[in-house]
């Protein structure tokens, strides 16, 4: 198929109804406004339902009953409306239902502004939700990774039974980029015999629910969970190793940083400066596998972000006291420049000589 | 031998935890034996709340999930919208649905999403152990207001089904009350014609029901029942607000 010219958050809309997702349920909030609105659009058209809720937070909880349902269905919000999302998001995954959640990150804390971040890292990948649960979270760095991915997303939700969330800085939701949208493969999917949809009095009834008062079955679902959530870690990790040959510095960055962090790396390539990139695709799991085989040149890792600093942390548990993390990061809406983090990565040098 | 009375299909075996004299148990039979009647039983999906009836999903003989605290008029809206052909109720009590779920009723309504809502009114917060209500009455004692409601602090006791009857998409809005025999059969009435509503497509439709808290009220059974005759009603009235057919 052809390369069309699309802004990224109209793509995420087209690309979830191109994996057969019919049902959207959102709440508007700046900056992914494109997606419901291409929603309500292109949605009807397809025999599907967009419905704009009274809130974020009755926005998932339509999902999670939508969900339930055993339909494919998706809501997009950016970062403090996924913050509101963060209670019916722990529900989907305590009732473990299928369900993917765009999160189109702009700066915080509280209201912040509504300019690029990448200040929800923590909220993605620690769950602002209660208790024991992990989403998988996806962090394409490009419109069409955005694409790929996303469609992806209904594929592994509806395989491990669990939410899958889609986080995009601002800037990926905004830019425009040409995108295809490739035939994908064929996925074996287990059938949801566990929907809640009408016994038709033929079978005992099914009951979709995160409640277990009995601390026992609590305990037996968490563990079960945590098997779950071991399968993904084992089986999900995704990343891009850039440069890595003879790299004195690695930086960890994702999404739109990366691709920032890739321009001061030819930079510095041209001074016969050797620094490699690790680019986490899942945020959650965290790519560990990329850190277990280091060039022996590596001096030291550097996170790059758009925050203060918050996968710096799974840097540091990855690399286990093997090399220095440093950090550079720009926020509030303030995007790194490849002479910023060239500027880091001298000093970085300089000190490591 | 002539069967002249047998339970429900539309209830499960299992043994309900609810305390004793309390009406829960009553309205459940009301609306499980509805959806035998109406014959949508295996086409229908409950909604259970956060509260007391947290566990109906385990009593109502039908398809079933278990909602976030007030949030049960958004997941039956997610359902609903999924199984246009469905059935669709949400059961509430008055701490989930008068309280958190404020914004979630008045929505559900708004939208006029083709839904029925059980609203079980016992003016306090049973689960949690009789805290007030926003329709705990006036001088009503509650263990969040020791010395009884005071209007001066907490304001006055909501009146859900009257502010939802302003709401055009809410084609069906009647406060019953469960507190002897012939009220009950004119609850369970309501009930069936809410379900109707549903059926038809005519719009959203919620009946409240009155109901007792013998053990957060600090009251016998029969005790409990004469006060809710002698305080709830005069100022929770019973009767219609609303039909499809005034809606128009």
């Amino acid at each position: 198929m052809a390369k069309v010219l699309m802004k990224g958050n109209e793509a995420i809309g087209a690309a979830a109804i191109k994996a057969g997702c019919k049902h959207f349920f959102g709440y508007p909030i700046t900056p992914q406004n494109e997606v419901p609105e291409y929603m309500s659009k292109e949605l009807p058209k397809v025999g599907g339902v967009f419905v704009q809720a009274e809130s974020e937070v009755a926005a998932i909880n339509m999902v999670y009953g939508a969900a339930g349902s055993g339909v494919r269905v998706m809501t997009s919000s950016s970062s403090p409306g996924i913050a509101l999302k963060q209670e019916g998001i722990s529900y989907i995954a305590g009732a473990e239902l299928p369900a993917v959640i765009v999160n189109i990150v702009r700066g915080g804390p509280g209201l912040g502004s509504i300019q690029p971040a990448q200040s929800d890292y923590n909220q993605s990948t620690r769950g602002g939700g209660d208790g024991d649960y992990k989403l998988l979270v996806y962090a394409p760095a490009n419109v069409q990774e955005m694409v790929d991915l996303l469609q992806e997303a209904f594929d592994k939700a509806d395989y491990y039974r669990n939410p899958v969330m889609v986080v995009g800085d601002g800037m990926i939701g905004q830019m425009m980029e040409p995108v295809e949208f490739k035939e994908r493969p064929h996925v074996d999917l287990p059938a949801k015999d566990w929907a809640a949809v009408g016994t038709k009095g033929l079978r005992k009834p099914n009951v979709i629910n995160s409640l277990f008062l009995q601390p026992e079955d609590l305990e037996e679902h968490n563990i079960r969970l945590t098997a779950k959530y071991q399968k993904m870690k084992d089986n999900e990790q995704r990343y891009e190793a850039y440069n890595m040959e003879n790299a004195e510095i690695i930086c960890v960055a994702y999404g739109t940083t990366a691709r920032i962090v890739k321009n001061a790396i030819e930079t510095l390539k041209e001074e016969g400066i050797n620094v490699g990139l690790i680019r986490p695709i899942t945020l959650w799991p965290f790519p560990e596998k990329a850190f277990e085989v280091l060039p022996e040149t590596a001096k030291a890792f550097i996170s790059v972000e758009m925050s203060m600093g918050q996968m710096i942390d799974d840097v540091k548990i990855v690399s286990n006291g093997r090399l220095p993390v440093d950090f550079y990061g720009r926020s509030g809406g303030m995007i790194p420049t490849p002479e910023g983090i060239i500027g880091k990565i001298r000093e970085m040098i300089g000190g490591a000589k | 031998m002539a069967v002249v009375f047998q339970k429900t299909k539309g209830l499960t075996d299992k043994e309900t935890h609810y305390c004793p004299g309390c009406t829960h148990g009553i309205i459940h039979r009301l609306v499980a034996e509805v959806l035998e009647e109406l014959d949508i039983l295996g086409e229908t999906i409950g909604v259970a709340p956060v509260g007391c009836s947290v566990l109906a999903y385990d009593y109502f003989n039908c398809d079933m999930q278990e909602a976030a605290h007030g949030r049960a008029p958004a997941v039956a809206t997610g359902i609903k919208r999924s199984l246009p052909d469905k059935i669709v109720f949400t059961y509430q009590g008055d701490g989930d649905l008068a309280s958190i779920g404020a914004g979630e009723i008045v929505h559900v309504a708004h939208r006029a999403e083709k839904i029925t809502t059980i609203f079980v009114n016992n003016a306090i917060y049973g689960m949690t152990g009789g805290q007030m209500a926003p329709t705990t009455l006036i001088g009503q004692k509650a263990t969040t207001a020791p010395l009884g409601r005071d209007s001066s602090t907490t304001g006055f006791p909501l009146k859900i089904s009257e502010m939802l009857a302003t709401i055009q998409g809410a084609v069906f809005v009647e406060r019953v009350t469960v507190h002897n025999p012939a009220a009950i059969r004119k609850a369970k009435k309501a009930i069936k014609r809410a379900f109707e509503v549903q059926i038809a497509g005519q719009g959203f439709g919620i009946v409240e029901v009155l109901s007792t808290c013998p053990t957060n009220w600090g009251m016998t059974p029969i005790k409990a029942l004469g006060w809710l005759e002698d305080n709830m009603i005069p100022y929770y009235p019973l009767g219609n607000l609303r039909t499809p057919e005034e809606a128009k």
